[in-house]
């Protein structure tokens, strides 16, 4: 089993990773699911007897459901061969920075990461400064009642708020996945924003990182309390060094009434990895919930952010962009269900195929009964680099109430010969040309990031854009 | 010097130009007119190097280098511009963004300074007033939403941003009220200088108005059948092309018998 990679680079350094540091990677950590694997991530963790009978339960119903019968193939996905958790200690990449290759290290440059962070994520650095910016933060927005917590930390000092809400919005009979998380989860952050307060600076998942979990199963648990406002930047922003095989992480957000909340996300794990994801937001009345996000890497993406519009007048934003390379499906897009009058949604979608890579827009939109005045706005764009790549879209669109209006609008297109004339003639080598007509394409995503992530985006895309050459 | 000798070009099976001759020396401005369908757009595109049309014969020479098996950058670099017809939008790229691009390659590809981010606003700021744009229209994507006026005027300050040494314009003319054409029409003027050859290629007279040409030439069936001075235009203007198509098929027929 492939376990350690780096992303970003393609084929160049793969192999020589995986071979290199397979087994120090895997040592000592079991593999496979068991009733004894659980309950020694919950004794390991000294967690209330609750959590370890929600994670039995889940188990239960893990191995009860059936495999997704749709999307993505996932036949080649061995859930025997998965390392579910692991002690700290017991994975631990063996790089010095020496033995980075040297065009890894040309990638941590060109993607602007700090020496200190490059160190880090190449496995040899043994302090993160970022950690420093954590803790700023937290005693900060501490001071007005906000919690900013990794969730182990969470369930311990605030065991109560983390039992009201844990997996009330994704509940473990969901799907397959979300049942597996519920089982095994390990990690992620927590967030708790008192009854109007106003987080106005994004908060950011720095110090997961630090953390020794593998990261794969981390959830996440956002409250945000009536009228309160804040946003936060989930970073696998960075090329993962060790690899996960499977991702199955949570997100649940609660937006209460007045609130508003903003998640943001890069998702770039490596490609032997299948991403299948979970996120979901609870909105209140009056609440906003926006949810950006981007998906670079995966082998395998199915992720589909849903925000359930429960209370009157609530909205939903959802901001994302795919990009699918050789070898990758990106199955992504939004659910949105209008649940109480006078709702509104937006769903803007952008994907990217090239090199035979497939993106498909999966898009659930559902008005319930009784949710009169709704309105819901759906638009997927996708652009196709070459010929041999493929793009889908999927809506699944399901209304059961008329006093309502829904728009929704999808294209698919190809870098136009005449655009690329266009341009060319005005001095811009081909691939200029090219990657400055795909940024334009995704600008009305990346604009809605914050600065670094924007930034951090673009060049994401220049180097998916340079892998493997140019088209044409 | 800008030289095309017998210029054989088409689309696909389709032979357009039939045969094409033209030299443009510096400081010259010529005009071709011609009816809808004589090859004049083919022209345009044969000479920016438009991968959609093949070249079947002749030469396309810029001081005395071959650019025919030149892509489109390459040309731009060496000097040639294309104001276009109908300009592409390009969604999502800032104008400010896209012409510093274009600039920086250019300057780069003739071994000029670059510019610096500072350096270059400025000189786009001095530009886009010289050529009637806002400057709003910086932040806004590449010809995305322009009217038809703004895009020629974007056309003609991408020529002098780029400052080439033969510059064609591909019926800029056309499609403009009175106004924006002589906004237009005066960015032309301005542009002109003795070091660039211009190629104004129209469907109207109007644009002589404002423009005084070195030369005008009648393009009909993808050759150039009458060439003269300012005069031809005027009397193009008041009679039309059917003289001159009779002219054509009278010294045609000698020729093909």
């Amino acid at each position: 089993m492939a376990n350690v990679t780096l992303d970003y680079v393609g084929n160049l350094n793969r192999e020589t990773l995986d071979s290199a540091n397979d087994s120090a990677y895997a040592e000592g950590a079991v593999r496979g699911l068991s009733e004894a694997v659980v309950r020694r991530i919950s004794g390991d963790k000294k967690e209330p007897p609750w959590m370890l009978e929600h994670r039995l339960k889940s188990l239960k119903v893990f191995l009860e459901k059936p495999m997704p019968g749709w999307g993505p193939d996932l036949s080649k996905l061995n859930l025997d061969e998965i390392i579910y958790y692991a002690r700290p200690g017991e994975i631990k990449p063996s790089h010095n920075w020496e033995d980075v290759p040297a065009d890894i290290k040309r990638t941590f440059e060109k993607l602007g990461i700090p020496e200190a962070e490059r160190k880090y994520l190449a496995g040899a650095g043994a302090q993160y400064e970022s950690e420093n910016v954590y803790h700023r933060l937290k005693e900060k927005w501490g001071e007005k009642g906000v919690i900013f917590e990794d969730m182990d930390t969470a369930l311990q000092k605030y065991p109560d708020l983390v039992k009201q809400y844990f997996m009330r919005c994704v509940p473990m009979h969901d799907h397959k996945f979300a049942a597996l998380h519920g089982a095994v989860w390990s990690g992620g952050t927590f967030i708790y924003i008192p009854e109007g307060v106003n987080v106005d600076q994004p908060l950011q998942a720095y110090f997961r990182m630090n953390a020794q979990s593998m990261g794969q199963f981390e959830h996440t648990l956002i409250i945000v309390e009536n009228g309160a406002q804040g946003s936060y930047i989930e970073g696998c922003s960075a090329p993962k060094y060790e690899s996960p095989s499977i991702h199955a992480g949570l997100v649940e957000v609660f937006v209460k009434e007045g609130a508003r909340f903003r998640y943001s996300s890069v998702e770039n794990w490596s490609r032997n990895t299948y991403n299948l994801n979970t996120k979901r937001a609870l909105v209140d009345r009056n609440g906003v919930m926006e949810w950006v996000g981007g998906n670079m890497g995966s082998g395998a993406t199915m992720l589909y952010p849903c925000s359930i519009l429960r209370g009157e007048g609530a909205r939903a934003d959802h901001l994302g962009i795919a990009f699918a390379n050789k070898d990758q499906i990106q199955d992504t897009g939004a659910k949105v269900i209008h649940a109480a009058p006078n709702t509104s949604s937006k769903v803007v979608m952008k994907s990217i195929s090239k090199n035979g890579g497939k993106s498909v827009y999966r898009g659930l939109l559902r008005i319930l009964k009784g949710a009169k005045g709704s309105k819901a706005q759906v638009r997927c764009d996708a652009l196709l680099l070459d010929d041999h790549s493929i793009s889908d879209t999927i809506p699944d669109i399901r209304i059961e109430e008329n006093d309502i209006s829904i728009a929704h609008e999808a294209t698919v297109g190809k870098i136009s010969e005449e655009q690329l004339f266009y341009a060319m003639s005005r001095g811009l080598s081909e691939d200029e040309a090219i990657a400055m007509i795909v940024n334009g394409f995704i600008e009305p995503i990346v604009k809605a990031m914050p600065l670094e992530y924007a930034v951090e985006m673009n060049r994401l895309i220049e180097l998916e854009m340079e892998e493997a050459g140019a088209i044409g | 010097m800008f030289k095309i000798t017998n210029l054989q070009a088409g689309i696909e099976e389709k032979q357009i130009l039939q045969g094409l001759s033209l030299e443009i020396l510096p400081g010259e401005v010529h005009v071709i007119m011609g009816p809808n369908g004589s090859g004049k757009s083919t022209l345009a595109n044969c000479i920016m190097g438009h991968p959609g049309y093949q070249v079947t014969g002749g030469s396309i020479q810029l001081d005395g280098e071959e650019v025919n098996e030149l892509k489109a950058d390459k040309r731009a670099q060496r000097g040639l511009f294309l104001a276009f017809q109908y300009p592409k939008e390009i969604p999502g790229v800032g104008v400010n963004n896209f012409l510093k691009s274009a600039v920086a390659s250019v300057r780069k590809a003739r071994g000029e300074k670059e510019l610096s981010h500072i350096e270059f606003r400025k000189l786009l700021r001095e530009q886009m007033k010289a050529f009637g744009l806002e400057s709003s229209f910086m932040t806004r994507s590449m010809n995305d939403g322009f009217s038809g006026g703004e895009k020629k005027k974007m056309e003609i300050l991408q020529m002098a941003l780029l400052n080439p040494k033969i510059a064609v314009l591909d019926e800029t003319d056309s499609g403009l009220d009175v106004d924006a054409l002589k906004i237009v029409a005066e960015g032309v003027e301005k542009l002109r200088s003795p070091q660039r050859g211009m190629l104004l290629i129209t469907h109207y007279q109007r644009i002589l108005h404002y423009i005084k040409p070195t030369y005008v030439h009648v393009m009909i069936d993808g050759k150039i059948v009458k060439s003269g001075g300012p005069e031809l235009g005027e009397k193009l203007e008041q009679e039309g092309y059917d003289w001159i198509k009779k002219e054509a098929d009278a010294e045609a027929v000698p020729m093909n018998a």
